[in-house]
């Protein structure tokens, strides 16, 4: 490693872009050297997508210069950037949705059968993708169709094409954002495999215990200025979250205790034939419901069951002890029910409207009179609304599209709280959300709490659901296996159900989750 | 409009040359609002010199009124194309509104005459609303089938033949005038403001924009997606009634030949506005911009007495470097 220290594979000096009423990057330099890990830190909109989309060649610098191993470049493409060795992995998922997994994978760079007339040889191509999966222990078919994956495999399918580009330095924003457990476990030894082979690594993530792990230096960038670049093994969270930040964090998880009041929801014997079987829990105003699993575990299917956005066979769904047959999204609104969907970019934000539309899309009815929009009444709501969630922008008439991952995230979240619900259902609420917008919104759960609400939230970072929850569900192949008190609850608990299942019965769960069948 | 991108605003001074001071300030200038009244007013001005005629009155009057058709199916075109769909029955309504229209004034009278005209084109609209909203049918595939059906129909009921014999006073509509104003000039003003209400002002306006960003999204926010779908339709087919009476009585039969293409100039409109074709961004605003540059193009063009084939040409070039402005703008960003 000492030899390849003296000379930088990649160099970035004085970084300048600008955005229509936003500096992006204020000079911002980082270097990276081959076989490390360097992390790229900074809360929501501190501009990390921005630099690497630059190395990506995605958009073109104002000023600077990118050096590699030493030589000044010009990266003016996507495509430039591929021939220097780097290939990214961005923040919003990049797949073509009505391809298999092995046609993205290859996508452009088909094994042919007979080049000249351009007839893909599809069963190498097949091969080759199995094996490539195979190699990183994904257990994903290479001719499924990309749409009908998960996002967390849909990440998995990403990462294997990028490896499968054999590059020089691999891009990572956010990789784990939307990964449990398990899979990050695959990652990081992907990585660490990487590592061996002299491949650089620049990886962005808000998850600061893994930048511990994983991180070799890490740089810090603060409203687009470049704070410090330091060594991680050498720094400590709390120093790292102050570069950040600028200030210290009082507490990462500010839970408060409510009195619990009556039960708001009940769910009996939820089932749908294959994803959900015999789901059955209650929820009473002023908890917290804290859903845990792995990917897949059918968390996301429950939400969407309840909420009315999928149909579902057998089961009731009871609010305020009387049973509602809810039918649609509007239907599940109109009762007080509010969903927080977990893939931002497909199910919960409308880039081309600006956030204020975004903000009050599922409130207009409360601004309206005859079907027409009180628009000083909208205005200030989502102005309020903005500001509480401190989304960082020049003005809320800004399109959506043109806000940072993080900052995205916290527009739907504001959609959702002024809504009017009183019971919540967060799917993975603090993806890509920064460190100190996690406790806001933590405060924000808090807020909803002292006024009444309910919460169920589906996470699959354990310390926020051991955090905030008051109870705590664990799921695993479409049904519930364990059920835990705040107090008995711990991350071994916890992940051993997900893992295992029920104890009493899991060698009966075994079969029925292979034969796809119910009981 | 209400939803043109913001941001556009130049803020930070450039430190740096006065010359790529100029530059930068040029690229700061906000395109995306005063790009296409530039535009128009250049065009103005080149015609103008050509031809003095261009600027008399009586010339002006005439493009407006010339426009008022197209202006009006393409309000309903920007409904349709910014709720992510596209309505391709526009032209073709035109003449089964206007067979309609005829023979219901035939039959009913006058006034009675104009409603049936009116209420086939809303009621076609509703039949294409409820195979693309509830059928699920693809919008292209759902009003290409009407685009033929509708035609079909005219000539059926007409016996492929212009049904004459209209009230003399049905003409004031084609070929009146209000106060100085062309009565189908009023009729269309009147239309883009109601257009441009619903679509800033109300609930309906908002849901359109917002199906046509992500429809998904959409149904999760809580919007009733088929109801909406289907009121987008009925609205473009209100607005094909309407222009169907217009253009009814400016020939003062019903006339089931009408309207060929028609569609495919709304479509041009609404994209020379600035309107993406995939929905969601656009506006009634931009769509009036885009109707401007195509009815002052050929009147232009005609006046300078270049060829109607020509014109076609020039047309197609138009609205192809238009779409590829607004691209290379996205891109840059
Ligand atoms: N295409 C764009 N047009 C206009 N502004 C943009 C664009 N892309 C990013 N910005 C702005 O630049 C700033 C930096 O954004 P960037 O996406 O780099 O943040 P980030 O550090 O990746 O944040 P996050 O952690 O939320 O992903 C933000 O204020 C964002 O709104
Ligand atoms: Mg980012």
């Amino acid at each position: 490693m000492t030899a390849t220290q003296l000379q930088p594979f990649l160099e970035m000096r004085g970084i300048v872009k600008r955005f229509p009423g936003v500096l992006a990057l204020n000079g911002v330099d980082l270097t990276v050297y081959a076989g490390e890990v360097h992390v790229l830190l900074g809360e929501n909109g501190a501009g990390k997508s921005t630099l690497i989309k630059i190395l990506s060649g995605v958009f073109p610098p104002d000023s600077g210069t990118i050096l590699f191993q030493g030589r000044p470049v010009t990266i003016r493409n996507p495509h430039d950037a591929q021939l220097l060795g780097v290939s990214t992995i961005y923040q919003e998922l990049n797949l073509v949705p009505d391809m298999t997994v092995a046609e993205n994978i290859f996508l452009g760079r088909e094994p042919m059968l007979l080049r000249r007339f351009g007839l893909v040889d599809h069963k190498l191509l097949v091969r080759q993708a199995r094996e490539l999966l195979a190699s990183l222990n994904l257990q994903i078919d290479p001719q499924a169709v990309v749409k009908r994956l998960g996002i967390a495999q849909q990440q998995m399918v990403e990462i294997a094409k990028a490896l499968s580009l054999n590059s020089r330095l691999i891009v990572m924003d956010e990789p784990t954002a939307v990964l449990t457990a398990h899979e990050i476990d695959q990652l990081f030894s992907a990585i660490a495999e990487l590592k061996q082979r002299g491949v650089a690594i620049v990886y962005i993530s808000h998850r600061l215990d893994e930048v511990k792990t994983l991180g070799d230096r890490a740089t810090v960038l603060r409203d687009g200025t470049w704070v410090d670049t330091v060594r991680v093994a050498d720094t400590s969270i709390d120093q790292l979250i102050r570069m950040m930040v600028g200030r210290d964090l009082m507490e990462k998880f500010p839970k408060i205790q409510v009195a619990l009041g009556d039960e708001v929801l009940r769910v009996e014997q939820l089932s749908r034939k294959g994803v959900l079987h015999d789901i059955s829990f209650h929820l009473r105003r002023g908890e917290i419901l804290g859903i845990a699993g792995l990917v897949g575990a059918g968390r996301t299917e429950m939400a969407r069951a309840i909420f009315g956005a999928d149909p579902f066979d057998a089961g009731q769904v009871l609010m305020h002890g009387q049973p509602v047959d809810i039918k649609s999204p509007a239907h599940a609104i109109h009762k007080g029910i509010a969903l927080v969907p977990e893939d931002r970019k497909r199910h919960g934000i409308l880039a081309h409207l600006s956030i204020k539309h975004n903000i009050t899309l599922s409130a207009l009815g409360a601004f309206s009179r005859g079907g027409f929009i009180n628009r000083q009444q909208e205005h200030t709501h989502a102005q309020d609304y903005a500001a509480s969630m401190r989304i960082a922008a020049p003005d809320i008439e800004r399109w959506v599209h043109y806000l940072s991952g993080g900052n995205q995230q916290k527009v739907v979240i504001a959609k959702w709280l002024s809504s009017q619900a009183d019971i919540f259902l967060f799917d993975e609420p603090t993806r890509g959300i920064d460190v100190a917008a996690k406790v806001e919104v933590y405060q924000l759960m808090n807020e909803l709490l002292k006024r009444g609400s309910a919460i169920i939230m589906i996470s699959s970072e354990l310390p926020e659901i051991l955090g905030m929850s008051d109870r705590i569900l664990v799921m695993r192949g479409g049904r519930i296996c364990g059920e835990f008190l705040r107090a008995e609850a711990t991350e071994e608990n916890i992940l051993d159900r997900a893992l295992r299942g029920a104890p009493d019965n899991q060698s009966a769960m075994e079969t029925n989750v292979t034969n796809g069948d119910m009981t | 409009m209400s939803n043109a991108p913001a941001g556009d605003i130049a803020t930070q001074p450039a430190a740096a040359t006065h010359s790529h001071r100029f530059v930068v300030m040029l690229r700061r200038l906000p395109w995306g609002r005063i790009g296409m009244p530039l535009v128009l007013i250049a065009m103005a001005v080149f015609f103008g010199t050509i031809n003095p005629n261009f600027w008399s009155v009586t010339n002006l009057t005439n493009v407006s009124r010339q426009i008022s058709v197209l202006a009006l199916i393409s309000i309903g075109q920007t409904f349709a194309i910014l709720s992510a769909g596209i309505d391709l029955s526009v032209g073709s309504l035109l003449a089964l509104v206007s067979v309609a229209c005829a023979q219901g004034m035939l039959e009913f009278g006058l006034v009675g005459g104009i409603v049936v005209g009116v209420l086939a084109g809303c009621l076609a609209g509703l039949v294409n609303g409820i195979l693309i909203a509830k059928a699920r049918i693809p919008a292209f595939i759902a009003t290409l089938g009407m685009l033929v059906a509708a035609r079909g129909l005219a000539l059926t009921l007409s016996g492929g033949l212009p049904i004459a014999g209209l009230p003399h006073e049905f003409l004031f509509i084609g070929a009146g005038y209000l106060g100085p104003f062309p009565v189908p000039s009023v009729i269309a003003a009147v239309a883009f403001v109601v257009a441009y209400v619903l679509l800033s002002r109300t609930r309906f306006g908002r849901y359109v924009y917002a199906m046509g960003s992500n429809e998904e999204a959409a149904v999760l926010s809580g919007i009733n997606v088929v109801k909406y779908k289907i009121m987008v339709y009925v609205v473009s087919g209100l607005f094909a009634g309407i222009a169907g009476v217009v253009l009814t009585s400016r020939v003062i039969s019903g006339q089931p030949t009408l309207g060929e293409v028609q569609e495919l100039y709304s479509i041009a409109a609404v994209v020379i506005g600035g309107g993406k074709i995939t929905g969601g961004v656009g506006g009634i605003g931009r769509t009036l911009m885009g109707v401007l540059v195509l009815g002052m193009l050929s009147n232009g063009l005609n006046l300078i007495q270049v060829s109607s084939y020509v014109q076609n040409i020039v047309v197609g070039a138009i609205i192809i470097i238009a779409v590829y402005i607004d691209l290379a703008r996205e891109r840059r960003r």
